[in-house]
């Protein structure tokens, strides 16, 4: 099976001013296959979200080599991104990023829409992921309507509807409170074990990452570690 | 690839949850549009009611009345010479391409009818006058030939001085009016014809016979001005050439003496008075054109302000698919759907407000289609030009920094 993603002596410098350029990542290797569920996580700068960026097809590496499904990512113009962006990629981010004064349907339909999917199969097609995350009940509220942890599951309704190759979630439970990070992390967990679906995220917190299955550590720009979790991570 | 249709929607939904924002940001070219019609309105009505006034005084009209003379080296201004007469009306209507003639002979009278009274200006005419004035009768008829040569005391009244001796609504057709103490019998009474040109009330008048008013009323021998027609507009230039000749040769005016009368032309006056009349209306459109450029500008600056504002809505919208082209679709039509949308209620506002102004000041304004056209279209224009700046801005943001912006 084609893995979803492929990386290879990644490298991204991030040119400043002055002379000093921020070498962000220095040379990783990745491999992801389809159902994985990864956690990365790392010290603050380690670069992470760098990595998360270009995976996401957001960003370009300075130098090295990623396959996204088996499509050589520096052949692509910035159109082809970003269709493949809408089709084949669902993001979560720490702050929900939900459009204000739309509701919770519209929200997880904008995907879609740029997909250029029919209205009426995008209706069928939302309302089934807002049933997935458990939220049909608020398909018409307001993000200032919902709770913080009821936003984040609207966000990952938002980042499956369009039944993505890969789920990439930055700090996804940064700003819930306990009670609500274990509801998400679960749901992150069902949506692998049930669907199948392939998501890597990035988190801080050991309990958080312990829902996943593999574990990668991020250090000064490199890989430091990279190990299946057991049933129990200790820090 | 997400169609056109689906961008208006998005433009229009960002529109809407920024409601207020969104009204705001349209009211200058509201008021831009709004007055482009207006003005062009009021413009086009004054040309219309200008051209329509001087068409009033009658087709082809030329008009001949007496100059100045000296008298023992003391100049009279223009009509101070008595010298025109009804002989050389006569002499007139045998020239080629004039069709007909009516002296008029104008005396200040006071009216007494119906128990009420009235000082207006009786007009001594022709019958001939109803065809160079293109003026006729609405009720009743025109006095003839035969009453003007035997100076009748039969009088056709206008339609002011109908109100103001008839105010009670009684028929004057058949009444007696004493005109200057002269009982003359009222046989008619005039259609109506508004203001002239020069704001005066063309229906504060009695028409009498020429012959009556001279012999009756002013007791005089020679007439204040000489109504011409000619057959038709070309025919205007060569009827006065040959009238100054005439009169030049029958008031035995030789080499370079200064003649005692002065050919007028209306069309030309007409010309005159439509080509300022279309100079104003011009300049007035070009103020609103420049208000309305104004109203771009508010735009262009909300735009800009809302891409801002927006940066991380639209770091989103990348990272969920857009693709670039996408963006800057949004934000154009957003500009086109304030700058359109502001254009359309400036239209209704402009339409209201001319009507407003025709009803209430009295002014003539009439909206054309054309400047309604043009309007919109000036002001989608205008939504294109100050909105393709914010939207590429928009278009180039970086998805990374849009999204770490807070
Ligand atoms: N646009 C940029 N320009 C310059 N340097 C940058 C830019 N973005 C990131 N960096 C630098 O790259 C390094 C990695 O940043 P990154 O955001 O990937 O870290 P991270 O692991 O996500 O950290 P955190 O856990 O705090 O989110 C940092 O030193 C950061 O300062
Ligand atoms: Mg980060």
């Amino acid at each position: 099976m084609t893995p979803v993603v492929e990386v290879r002596s990644l490298r991204k410098v991030y040119p400043l001013e002055g002379g000093d350029d921020v070498v962000a990542l220095r040379g990783v290797d990745l491999t992801i296959e389809p159902g994985e569920f990864v956690a990365v996580m790392g010290p603050s700068g380690s670069g992470k979200s760098t990595f998360m960026h270009i995976v996401g097809l957001l960003d370009r590496p300075t130098s090295g080599t990623y396959r996204f499904a088996g499509h050589e990512v520096s052949a692509l113009d910035a159109d082809a991104l970003a269709d493949l962006r809408s089709r084949a990629l669902g993001f979560v981010f720490q702050s929900y990023n939900l459009l204000a004064r739309t509701t919770a349907i519209e929200n997880v339909e904008l995907p879609m829409v740029y997909a250029g999917v029919p209205a009426a199969e995008r209706r069928r097609a939302a309302m089934e992921a807002l049933d997935a995350v458990g939220l049909v009940k608020y398909a018409q509220h307001q993000p200032n309507q919902l709770s913080g942890g009821q936003q984040q599951r609207v966000a990952i309704a938002r980042s499956i509807v369009n039944q993505p190759q890969l789920i990439l979630a930055d700090e996804p439970t940064g700003a819930l409170d306990t009670v609500s990070s274990e509801d998400v992390m679960a749901l992150f967990g069902r949506l692998n074990a049930e669907r199948g679906m392939t998501v890597m995220l990035v988190t801080h917190e050991a309990d958080v990452a312990a829902h996943a299955r593999r574990l990668v550590s991020f250090r000064d720009g490199h890989i430091i570690s990279d190990e299946p979790v057991r049933a129990k991570v200790l820090v | 690839m997400i169609s056109v249709m689906q961008t208006l929607r998005l433009a229009l939904q960002a529109l809407v949850r920024n409601r207020s924002r969104s009204l705001l940001t349209m009211l200058g070219v509201v008021i831009g549009v709004a007055a482009v019609i207006v003005t062009v309105a009021i413009g086009t009505g004054a040309e219309t009611s200008v051209a329509s006034q001087i068409n009033g005084l009658g087709s082809n009209l030329v008009i001949v009345i007496p100059g100045s003379v000296q008298t023992s080296g003391a100049r009279t201004g223009n009509g101070g010479a008595s010298t025109l007469t009804v002989a050389d009306g006569l002499a007139i209507v045998k020239l080629p391409g004039v069709t007909a003639v009516s002296p008029s002979v104008n005396v200040r009278a006071q009216l007494v009818a119906n128990g009420q009274n009235w000082q207006t200006s009786a007009t001594g005419v022709a019958p001939t006058f109803t065809v160079v004035r293109s003026w006729n009768p609405a009720t009743g008829r025109f006095f003839t030939q035969s009453e003007t040569d035997a100076a009748a005391k039969v009088a056709v009244l206008g339609q002011t001085v109908v109100r103001q001796l008839f105010p009670d609504g009684s028929d004057p057709v058949g009444q007696a009016v004493m005109i200057k103490n002269v009982p003359f019998t009222i046989i008619g009474t005039l259609t109506p014809k508004g203001q002239s040109g020069a704001g005066q009330d063309q229906d504060d008048t009695v028409l009498i016979p020429y012959t009556s008013a001279m012999e009756r009323l002013a007791g005089s021998t020679t007439i204040g001005s000489l109504l011409v027609s000619a057959v038709d507009g070309a025919h205007i230039a060569s009827v006065q050439s040959q009238i100054t000749g005439l009169l030049e040769q029958r008031h035995g005016i030789v080499g370079g003496a200064p003649d005692d009368f002065q050919v007028r032309n209306l069309a030309d006056i007409a010309q005159a008075a439509s080509a300022t009349a279309s100079i104003l209306a011009l300049l007035l459109a070009a103020v609103a054109a420049v208000s309305l450029v104004v109203g771009g500008i508010g735009i262009m600056n909300i735009m800009l302000v809302s891409v801002t504002e927006r940066t991380r809505e639209i770091g989103l919208r990348v990272a969920l698919g857009a693709r670039g082209a996408a963006i800057l679709r949004q934000f154009l039509i957003e500009a086109v759907v304030l700058s359109t949308g502001g254009g359309a209620l400036g239209v209704v506002l402009g339409v209201a407000s001319s009507a407003a102004i025709a009803l209430f000041a009295g002014w003539p304004a009439s909206v054309s289609p054309g400047a309604v056209a043009l309007a919109l279209a000036f002001s989608a224009a205008v939504g294109v030009f100050f909105g393709y700046w914010p939207a590429r801005k928009a278009a180039a943001l970086d998805p990374i920094r849009a999204l770490r912006f807070e």
